[in-house]
């Protein structure tokens, strides 16, 4: 504190937000869902997500959980360090259990927010036909898919979400194919809402968890969320490691209200003048002697969607 | 029968202590400090609190407070065990 006294934080938390726009810390509310402590790994952004996740939804919430990271940090029988009820649900189920919570509460008049909160596994491969059905039956839920893009919770093993070149314990020598565009897949359910966002900006997150939620439907985000024993960088990096996704370029944030692009801020100035990839890539173990091949194509998957995004948010595609 | 399903209750430590787990400790320079709250926002424990003090009984010294605080005003030192 300046001058050693006891002031309080700049980051007067309150409880109420819904009137005001969400540009500082100030509009946040300080209850935390989570109960000290869950058993994450030190630095897990996924963690760091959730909190944010919860305070946006607030007591009024269902979790559904499929098996991942977020099944096990929850901690122990008979306790548990969530404060909202969670369902944990068979692997290929997250969204089909989402479905009927989400019929019986609104059948009862409730207006409890049903959110799936799934890994990138648990997503883009074995999830993808119940989340593909609820999307297409209109179904009023968020699901937001934290991709730390591996099976982190069994030791990393490659999902269809790992990235070209990535080192796993299932692609020793890297992945050799690129990463499944789970985006596109969803945005051709036409949803009213879908995002993506990463855990280095937990303010951005905590809008489109707000905004998502106040939109009826099927909703969708997408988390970048950098995992150190995974990607392999120290732990305090993690923030350090989702900026850079961003600001390479790599990962991009954006929002598509009832199919219309917005690319948000820090992806924007990215965009324009991306930061050198290697940046982001050298500061990962999971990337180490990449060729000059992959690395080269890897470069070109990032110019390639710069450009798509680009194009399709000016009208020209 | 309600009091029969195996329902796990909110409850804090639900997995153990994990400060335990620790080999730095943020130490914050309170001089140093100018109460921006970034150390708080990104804290993926949520273990620091508005007067910013450190739940050592929770904080597991990732170092992510320590990294990203703009007044280097939080120093990571080894613990004595
Ligand atoms: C049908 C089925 N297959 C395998 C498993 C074992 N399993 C549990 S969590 C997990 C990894 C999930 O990966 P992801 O969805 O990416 O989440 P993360 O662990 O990375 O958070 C696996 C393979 C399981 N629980 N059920
Ligand atoms: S493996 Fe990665 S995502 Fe899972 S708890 Fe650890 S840091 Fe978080
Ligand atoms: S070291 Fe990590 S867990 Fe401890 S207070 Fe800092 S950010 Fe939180
Ligand atoms: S990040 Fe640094 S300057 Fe900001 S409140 Fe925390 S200790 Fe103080
Ligand atoms: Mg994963």
């Amino acid at each position: 504190m300046p001058g050693g006294g006891g002031a309080k934080l700049s980051l007067q938390m309150v409880t109420n937000v819904d009137e005001r726009s969400v540009n500082n810390l100030s509009a946040i509310p300080k209850e935390e869902y989570l109960y000290k402590c869950t058993s994450a790994c030190a630095g897990c952004s996924s963690s760091l997500c959730l909190r944010y996740v919860l305070k946006a939804a607030g007591p009024d919430t269902v979790l559904v959980v499929p098996a991942c990271c977020t099944s096990v940090i929850q901690g122990i029988y008979p306790g548990t360090a969530m404060n909202v009820p969670v369902y944990n649900i068979a692997f290929a189920a997250a969204a089909a259990c989402a479905s009927g919570l989400s019929d019986a509460l609104s059948a009862r008049g409730k207006e409890t927010n049903v959110i799936v909160y799934a890994g990138d596994g648990g997503t883009v491969d074995i999830g993808i036909q119940s989340l593909s059905g609820a999307f297409e039956r209109g179904t009023n839920f968020l699901y937001i898919c934290y991709d730390n893009e591996a099976y982190g919770n069994t030791g990393m093993q490659r999902s269809g979400s790992t990235p070209l070149g990535a080192r796993t314990t299932t692609t020793p020598g890297g992945k050799r194919t690129a990463k499944k565009d789970l985006d596109r897949i969803v945005e051709a359910h036409n949803p009213p809402y879908m995002a993506t966002a990463c855990s280095a900006y937990p303010l951005d997150l905590y809008k489109k968890v707000k905004k998502a939620l106040s939109i009826e439907g099927p909703k969708f985000i997408h988390i970048l969320a950098p995992c150190p024993p995974g990607w392999r960088y120290p732990t305090e990096k993690t923030v350090e490691m989702g900026k850079l996704a961003v600001k390479t370029g790599t990962w991009i944030l954006y929002e598509r209200e009832f199919g219309k692009l917005s690319i948000n801020g820090p992806s924007k100035a990215a965009m324009r003048k991306p930061a050198p990839l290697e940046d982001y890539i050298n500061g990962q173990g999971r990337f180490k002697n990449l060729s000059p091949e992959i690395a080269s194509e890897i470069r070109q998957q990032v110019e390639r969607n710069i450009q798509r995004l680009s194009r399709e948010e000016a009208g020209i595609c | 029968m309600r009091e029969r399903l195996a329902l796990s209750r909110p409850t804090e430590a639900s997995s153990g202590k994990t400060g335990s787990w620790r080999t730095f400790r943020p130490v914050v320079d309170k001089e140093a400090c100018n109460a921006c709250g970034l150390c708080a926002q990104y804290c993926p424990d949520g273990v620091i609190d508005e007067e910013l003090n450190i739940d050592l009984d929770y904080c597991k010294g990732c170092g992510i407070c320590s990294n990203e605080c703009p007044k280097q005003a939080i120093a990571m030192v080894r613990e004595e065990r």
